[in-house]
């Protein structure tokens, strides 16, 4: 382990830190934009040109906020609760690979912290932990609203677990491989799995919704109830480090089911590289779209979708694919 | 160098995770705990490189621990300190230093006798969960089957036993009808 390994990872983490940290905050700016788009508003417009510098404003309101702690909250709990959230959704882009392998300069970069041989296991399961942080934030807040939608989210939770997982199995029986890497590499030598898996890829896409708590399945923080469910009680960075979580879970589950079902990065030509940060563009304004046209749903019909429909299809899809493989 | 700094840090967490767990008055803290040391021995095997069953370990026990808060969270008020009948903290380090101690006789016992094998050496060229299909499809192919069966025999009972009335569902009835049921159950 020499030291210009050590510096180079250190690096990438520093710059996928640093990155995504942004995209989080660019983010809800595209958010509000096709938001308003689709309900026929302006959305942000005041702050700098097309209402740009609304991202920077609202940094600035986050950061000089007064970190409150209620008295009668569990404080440690309540304090490290948004941490959680955050630091696990960082955690999880460690077996990513964002861009295919290039040089710069004569030095060749592997844009992926650490390609473990199980990268999607890893992710999806260092991710799932993200969901402790509404958990604990809402057990710890002693606020009846709270709890009940950390009753919700721990609903979610037993739910979209086992789709992930049933979905996943026939792709990985079809590539033989839990890298990120090579099952890019299986795409390019044999189409895209969209296309030989296409039940699996929207159950997955399915289950990213719920993982990532949004609309139709954001029963974390409850709006219908005008309050932030879990996050009632936070106020400041704390409550901009759920947030932050939130959208950098978003950002890599898209990436994941860029790579996972629609190719990738492809042969790793610049074009593929573009073509990857679009499918991951894509991805991200289906999240949004989806939050302007549905409603949510209440947890039992969440929990009725996952277990009585989608895991039967699971293990079907499952069954068929073993068979097809056999034969 | 990193392995050993990496083995002693995780070491000193996982003890202080479950010391907390077993310590603490506070149910939140103790599962909070709980599922934290839970999670910081998986990098042990991160360590040994067995990289499948580390993740196996996190995705396996945070669903666990998670049911354990759902149980917390019907059961207690987390926010207030649970009392419990201690009788003496003495029993407590007893108890755990007893147990440690006969846990690294256990596994001290071979390595001392120089007697340690590798009943299934490491194949060389196949993937971490390759390796681990080989064995539970081969030497414990049968431990593998009667664990299925057993989960699925308690499966069934689950919804045997949670199954009753639920095909009728409170928020979808009329509130007439809800109310009367409730009712019903008040009185039996």
């Amino acid at each position: 382990m020499d030291t210009a390994f050590i510096i180079e990872t250190i690096v990438k983490i520093v710059v996928i830190l640093l990155i995504f940290s942004a995209l989080a905050g660019i983010g809800t700016y595209f958010e509000r934009k096709i938001l308003a788009f689709m309900q026929r508003r302006l959305g942000p417009m005041y702050v700098g040109p097309f209402g740009l510098l609304q991202v920077a404003a609202d940094g600035v309101k986050l950061f000089t906020k007064e970190d409150i702690i209620p008295t009668g909250v569990v404080a440690k709990i309540f304090k490290i609760a948004p941490v959680i959230t955050a630091a696990t959704a960082f955690m999880a882009a460690a077996a990513i690979p964002f861009l295919p392998t290039f040089t710069v300069f004569g030095y060749t970069v592997h844009p992926i912290v650490a390609d473990i041989n199980v990268g999607v296991l890893y992710v999806l399961g260092v991710m799932a932990i993200g969901l402790y942080g509404p958990l604990l934030g809402g057990l710890a807040s002693a606020n009846k609203f709270a709890l009940i939608s950390t009753a919700r989210a721990a609903s979610v939770f037993i739910s979209y677990e086992v789709i992930t997982g049933l979905s996943l199995l026939a792709p990985l029986m079809m590539v033989g491989s839990f890298s990120l890497i090579d099952f890019n590499n299986y795409q390019v030598d044999n189409g895209w799995l969209l296309f030989s898996q296409p039940l699996a890829f929207i159950l997955f896409w399915i289950a990213a919704f719920a993982e990532t708590g949004r609309t139709p399945f954001h029963l974390v923080a409850n709006d219908h109830e005008l309050i932030d469910g879990f996050g009632t009680e936070y106020s400041g960075m704390r409550w901009g480090l759920f947030f932050i979580g939130e959208y950098a879970n978003m950002f890599f589950i898209s990436f994941v089911m860029a790579l996972l079902f629609c190719g990738g990065f492809g042969d790793g030509s610049v074009a593929g590289a573009l073509a990857l940060l679009g499918k991951v563009a894509f991805f991200f304004f289906v999240f949004l779209w989806v939050r302007a046209a549905w409603p949510d749903i209440r947890p039992d019909q969440l929990m009725w979708l996952c277990w009585k429909v989608l895991m039967p299809l699971a293990v079907i899809n499952i069954v068929i694919t073993g068979f097809v493989m056999m034969f | 160098m990193f392995e050993a700094v990496a083995f002693y840090l995780f070491a000193f967490l996982t003890i202080t995770m479950f010391y907390i767990t077993v310590t603490t008055q506070q149910a939140l803290y103790a599962l909070t705990a709980l599922a934290a040391g839970m999670i910081f021995i998986s990098a042990f095997f991160f360590i040994l490189g067995a990289d499948f069953l580390g993740v196996v370990q996190i995705i396996v026990y945070t669903g666990a621990v998670m049911a354990l808060y759902a149980f917390g969270m019907m059961f207690f008020d987390t926010t207030r300190d649970v009392v419990e009948k201690r009788t003496s903290p003495q029993m407590i380090f007893g108890m755990s230093t007893l147990a440690a101690i006969l846990v690294v006789a256990i596994f001290v016992a071979p390595i001392v006798s120089d007697n340690i094998t590798a009943f299934y050496p490491v194949v060389e060229g196949v993937g971490n969960s390759q390796q681990i299909g080989l064995v539970l499809f081969t030497k414990y192919l049968v431990p593998f089957e009667v664990a299925a069966i057993m989960l699925l025999v308690a499966m069934v009972a689950g919804i045997v036993l949670a199954g009753k009335k639920m095909d009728r569902s409170l928020t979808l009835m009329d509130c007439d009808d809800a109310e009367t049921i409730l009712q019903e159950n008040k009185e039996s």
